[in-house]
């Protein structure tokens, strides 16, 4: 059965019931945020950890995090997405067949994840080691003093004392990892920028689907960036100059 | 801060580790087609080259009326160029490349007159769509860095040149622009960088760049890491041209007071 898209209207094609694709696009979007949520959360804890070592490992762990970071920010997003869906996969199937395990199989959600977690770490270990080097070093001495466990000073000191000024760089990070999810329309996985080419190809209609991706996408920031300013004004309660 | 030195132990140690990771990939691995695609790698190479140059040029001066106009602009221009901002920050680069190519793209043909205009030829192929779209976006991520070095100008010493009589225009030439320029160029090696990344995408419409010639290469050939690795290096080393040019130059430049 041929649907005739030429003859209907935009609202008929955005809708959200077949044959309109209004839902195909906001199964992209959720998928999308999907990647976007997982690879923020993974850059995350990468930059914490990493801003520990960059501040208080040794030179060698400095060392090593300066040539990830170098390497994160020469190298094209898409480049590494090509690496993570093509040559990762087939990387560890040899180590596996070696060590004598079965194969695995890196499908696009999990490219995405990774691809976006590692480059939002390595933007991560610098926002998090600014903002953890505005935590006056007295607070965590105090802390220390009395006795607190380092783990302990990390959640109940740094953290809470840092937030104020690692925010404006989290949001910024955020922004990038949704954006960034786009490029893995380049190796066939169906988020919200490959379901709005898939349904104007089959609709003829590219204009009109691309415009209401990209409506959807400004959408996510304008929200976004709200959600953020809110959080930002929550954790500078009692900061003096917030 | 790090030392920017190399001789020391550990450093020395990751160096040698480094080499030999390199050696063993440049003998162990298979590089046979690399002859082969040379000339046309080095082809593909000058597109990259030529658009990241062209985008970030037209980007640049586009830029800086974006940025001067949200600093003192009537009303409506400072609101279309904030809008402006806004759309390209908050929206994929490769969104707004397809959006132009595809989208825009399809609605000419039907356009009456547009056929026989002179424009006609430059509308059938890829290469103006990407460089609009390259251009487009460096303008919009640039123009909110140009406002902040406008509104960062320090006031004095525009009303110090209002006082002994300078044309508005001329303040602006002599002393606004060069003075937000100086404020913006440390950060500018890194946007350089981030517009090199964005290159690739071109190869999504067609346009034969370092990015799309290693496709055809792992299509034709089917080996999986050489060329890969072979692409990330190409775009390290024009990564690390950027930032070692930038370094001269903010050398070469007085430093900002």
């Amino acid at each position: 059965m041929a649907t005739n898209y030429r003859e209907m209207s935009a609202a008929e094609l955005l809708s959200l019931e077949p044959p309109g694709w209004g839902g195909a696009l906001l199964d992209g979007l959720v998928v999308s945020l999907q990647v976007a949520l997982l690879g923020y959360a993974i850059g995350i804890v990468i930059g914490l950890g990493g801003a520990t070592l960059k501040r208080s490992g040794g030179p060698v762990a400095r060392d090593l995090m300066s040539v990830y970071t170098t390497f994160v920010r020469a190298i094209p997003e898409l480049v590494l997405i090509l690496l993570a869906y093509f040559a990762l996969p087939e990387l560890l199937n040899n180590v596996l067949s070696v060590a004598g395990f079965g194969r695995i199989e890196i499908n696009g959600f999990a490219a995405g994840v990774l691809v976006i977690g590692f480059v939002q770490g390595a933007y991560a270990t610098e926002v998090f080691r600014g903002a953890i080097a505005s935590v006056p070093v007295g607070h965590i001495e105090a802390a220390h003093s009395f006795g607190m466990h380092p783990l302990r000073i990390f959640h109940r000191i740094t953290i809470p004392e840092m937030l104020p000024a690692a925010i404006p760089g989290l949001s910024n990070l955020w922004l990038i990892a949704t954006k960034d999810t786009a490029l893995l329309a380049v190796v066939g996985f169906t988020e919200l920028t490959l379901a709005a080419r898939q349904a104007s190809g089959a609709t003829k209609h590219y204009f009109l689907f691309l415009l209401a991706a990209g409506g959807l996408y400004l959408m996510v920031t304008l929200v976004s960036a709200q959600l953020f300013k809110w959080l930002e004004n929550r954790v500078s309660r009692g900061t003096r100059y917030a | 801060m790090p030392e920017q030195t190399l001789m020391k132990p550990h450093r020395l140690i990751m160096v040698l580790v480094a080499a030999v990771l390199v050696l063993t990939f440049a003998f162990m691995m298979d590089w046979a087609w690399l002859p082969k695609y040379s000339s046309e790698i080095f082809d593909a190479l000058w597109i990259t080259i030529a658009l990241l140059v062209s985008s970030i040029v037209a980007g640049f001066l586009l830029a800086v009326p974006i940025g001067l106009v949200q600093v003192t602009g009537p009303r409506p221009l400072a609101w279309l160029a904030m809008s402006f901002c806004t759309l390209i920050r908050g929206t994929p680069i490769l969104l707004q490349m397809w959006v132009l190519y595809y989208g825009l793209g399809s609605l000419f043909p039907y356009m009456p007159g547009l056929r026989q205009s002179w424009l006609w030829p430059y509308l059938i192929e890829a290469w103006p769509y990407a460089f609009v779209a390259l251009t487009l976006s460096f303008a919009g991520y640039e123009g909110e860095v140009m406002r902040g070095a406008f509104k960062g100008v320090p006031r004095g010493e525009l009303e110090a040149a209002h006082a002994i009589g300078m044309h508005p225009f001329t303040i602006l030439r002599r002393i606004w622009l060069p003075r937000a320029v100086q404020r913006v160029l440390p950060t500018l090696g890194g946007e350089l960088i981030l517009q090199l990344k964005a290159t690739p995408l071109v190869a999504t419409i067609a346009v034969v760049d370092v990015y799309a010639i290693f496709g055809r290469i792992r299509q034709e050939t089917f080996i999986i890491y050489e060329p890969l690795l072979m692409l990330a290096l190409i775009y390290l080393i024009l990564a690390g041209g950027i930032a070692f040019a930038f370094r001269l130059l903010e050398n070469k430049l007085p430093a900002r007071g």
